[in-house]
């Protein structure tokens, strides 16, 4: 069992600009957060690449809204609103996680 | 840049579309000048055809000819393995990169790493694409290939929005964009149906094996607003990157030389007008086998390397050392030539590789060693690797480019015993300035060459048909003789003179016996001349001696009567004195 207070999920939600289907997947992305982890473990960076375009290249973004989940490895990237939480949950791996936490 | 293409490519006296070269050799030649100006363009073709490479030249020599730096986005390779993979061709993408004047991009898309939740936008990939035009400031865009997008996504209807956004998005950039996209099955142009949404331009490319010799070959499908070649262009890889060859330059408009160059042949330059070929035609020497076609191929090598000017002399039978050593039999010493580097030889089998590839190693070695003459020898071998109409699309090739660059070229083609053939020798008869026929003449149990020129443009020449000699010195022509018999060669033709001569003898001898005849006539007539003139002469003598007495008689008996009349009067003098009183 690891400590509660190490982050488990680096998370980056890459959008370009306050769109719809941005905000919603930001949305969407905190409430599952929110609700399957503990509030430590886990970390969002959102990155308009409309601000930094440079940063699309280093991690091979070319969908909007896309999130990367650095870290645990491997990289995993989910791309669209994350409407469907099922899907999202699991690419994650996240219900299995918290699962084991419960 | 499209003031370069105006000399043969396609042009229009109307206003043109503006347009943006590729440097790619020969295609802004049939496009009339590139690709069109700041938009897509469609490459499409099956695997291994040459996109990837085309679009990449496209952007590499935007950068380093045209001052036009690019963007390249690859779906399919890493831009590590691009610039390995282009390095052989002496393209330095690193530097490019590191000036600034290119920049790869690589898109890595892979369907296992990705999931797919809800609506989403190609927006990241805009906003790649624009960090990477403005942080160059790119001209030029290539996506190769958008189609990966298709396999690494599933939402295909996002992706079909996206796709024609991203067209209109890359006009609106003002880039001239070119996407490549994989040929796929039945009518269509690519998998995705991408010719959908570029309208303007679309070039295919496709690669054949007939014949188990490959030929990679080009097509302008559509483009909208411009005039262009409509033709399946060849088109080839090589060190120096892709060169599409048109079939032929599309205008007649070349310069013509008056000037003459000698065959080597004195008694064949006789035929010719006294003067040889002109300088920049080409001739065909055609023959059946064994009649000497190598022979005078080899005598104009050895007389234009005489004069100090290069010859190129592409072999596809012998090698340069077996006809160096047939050509010394005959007395040409060739390798005195070779020695100075005054004349190249270029042996291969014709079955190398595809005509196309010939053609441009012949291109190459013309580039590159500048001659004035060129020989191949024999061009009916290449029948091998091609059909009569391919050959001759080849030929025609050649010669439009050998023209241009002022190259005298002569063929040799071995021609069959047949009647067609002589119409037909691999159709370039019809294209060549001049067209040599050497002949078997089957005449009196031997065999000879009978040399006849079918054709010589723009000059006078003989319609006689020679008797064609190979001796230890050399090539020569005699005259056959016509007889009652007909045309008569070889030993017939010696015999026929033997016989002229003993008659010419005897005529000689009968001439001789009526001169000396007439001689001896003149001998009698002037001596009887002679004795009249005598006989006249004591005539004359005699008359003159009965004048001049009759005188000597007048004047004495004057004197004598003076005499007289004196002597009388000698007592009366007196008398005299009385008459004075």
């Amino acid at each position: 069992m690891m400590p509660a207070e190490e982050i488990k999920y680096e998370l980056k939600l890459y959008v370009a600009g306050k769109t719809e289907k941005s905000v919603t997947a930001l949305t969407n992305l905190k409430k599952y957060c929110e609700y399957h982890l503990l509030k430590d473990q886990y970390k969002i960076e959102v990155i308009d690449l409309l601000m930094q375009p440079q940063l699309a290249e280093s991690d091979q973004i070319f969908a909007i809204p896309t999130l990367v989940r650095k870290v645990p490895e491997p990289v995993r990237k989910i791309i669209g609103d994350l409407s469907n939480a099922e899907k999202v949950l699991m690419s994650l791996n996240i219900r299995h996680v918290n699962m084991q936490l419960l | 840049m499209v003031k370069a293409n105006k000399k043969n490519g396609i042009q229009s006296i109307h206003p043109q579309i503006p347009k943006t070269p590729t440097g790619i050799a020969g295609l802004d030649e049939i496009t009339g000048g590139g690709i069109p100006k700041a938009r897509p363009t469609l490459i499409c073709g099956d695997a291994g055809c040459g996109k990837t490479l085309l679009s990449l030249e496209f952007i590499v020599r935007g950068a380093i000819e045209f001052n036009e730096p690019g963007v390249f986005m690859a779906f399919e390779e890493k831009a590590e393995e691009l610039a390995m993979n282009v390095a052989s061709l002496g393209f330095d993408l690193n530097k490019l990169q590191a000036d600034k004047k290119v920049k790869l991009d690589y898109v890595h898309i892979d369907r296992s790493e990705i999931e797919e939740t809800g609506e989403y936008d190609l927006d990241g990939l805009f906003i790649r694409l624009g960090y990477a035009i403005d942080s160059i400031g790119a001209k030029r865009v290539v996506l190769d290939t958008i189609e990966n997008l298709f396999a690494g996504l599933s939402n295909q209807g996002i992706l079909r929005t996206e796709v024609r956004r991203l067209f209109h998005w890359l006009k609106e950039k003002g880039v001239t964009a070119i996407i490549t996209g994989e040929r796929g099955d039945g009518p269509s142009l690519t998998r995705q149906g991408l010719e959908e949404y570029v309208s303007d331009c679309v070039i295919l490319l496709d690669h054949r094996v007939i014949n188990q010799i490959s030929t990679r070959r080009l097509r302008i499908v559509k483009y909208r607003g411009s005039v262009h070649g409509t033709n399946e262009y060849p088109f080839l890889i090589d060190e120096d990157g892709i060169s599409v060859l048109p079939v032929t330059s599309l205008q007649l408009e070349k310069e013509v030389s008056s000037e003459r160059l000698s065959s080597g042949i004195p008694a064949l330059d006789h035929m010719l007008a006294g003067q040889g070929f002109f300088i920049g035609s080409s001739i065909l020497v055609s023959g059946t086998a064994g009649t000497g076609k190598t022979s005078i191929a080899a005598c104009l090598a050895n007389e234009t390397c005489s004069r100090k000017k290069k010859c190129l002399y592409f072999a596809f039978e012998e090698s340069p050392k077996h006809i160096v050593r047939n050509m010394k039999s005959i007395g040409v010493d060739l390798q005195q030539h070779v020695n100075k580097g005054l004349l190249q030889f270029q042996a291969s089998r014709p079955t190398l590789h595809g005509l196309e590839q010939h053609l441009v190693v012949i291109h190459k070695l013309i580039k590159k060693f500048k001659p004035d003459v060129v020989i191949l020898d024999p061009i009916t071998n290449l029948i091998t690797v091609g059909s009569v109409s391919e050959v001759k699309a080849m030929m025609i090739r050649l010669i439009d480019f050998l023209m241009e660059e002022q190259i005298t070229v002569m063929f040799t083609a071995l021609t069959l015993n047949t009647a067609v053939n002589e119409q037909t020798d691999e159709g370039v008869s019809s294209l060549v300035d001049a067209w040599l026929l050497v002949r078997d003449i089957e005449f009196n149990g031997e065999r000879n060459r009978g040399l006849f020129i079918m054709k010589s443009r723009g000059m006078k020449h003989s319609n006689q048909v020679r008797e064609f000699i190979i001796t230890d010195k050399g090539l020569d022509l005699v005259d056959v003789y016509l007889g009652p018999d007909g045309v008569l060669t070889g030993s017939a033709r010696e015999a026929q003179k033997l016989h002229e001569q003993t008659e010419g003898v005897l005529r000689d001898n009968v001439l001789g016996f009526k001169e000396r005849e007439i001689d001896r006539k003149r001998k009698i007539l002037e001596a009887s001349i002679l004795s009249l003139q005598t006989e006249f002469e004591s005539a004359e003598e005699e008359l003159n001696k009965t004048y001049t007495e009759e005188g000597l008689i007048k004047k004495v008996a004057e004197s004598n009567r003076q005499q007289v009349t004196r002597l009388r009067r000698g007592s009366d003098i007196s008398e005299g004195k009385r008459r004075k009183k």
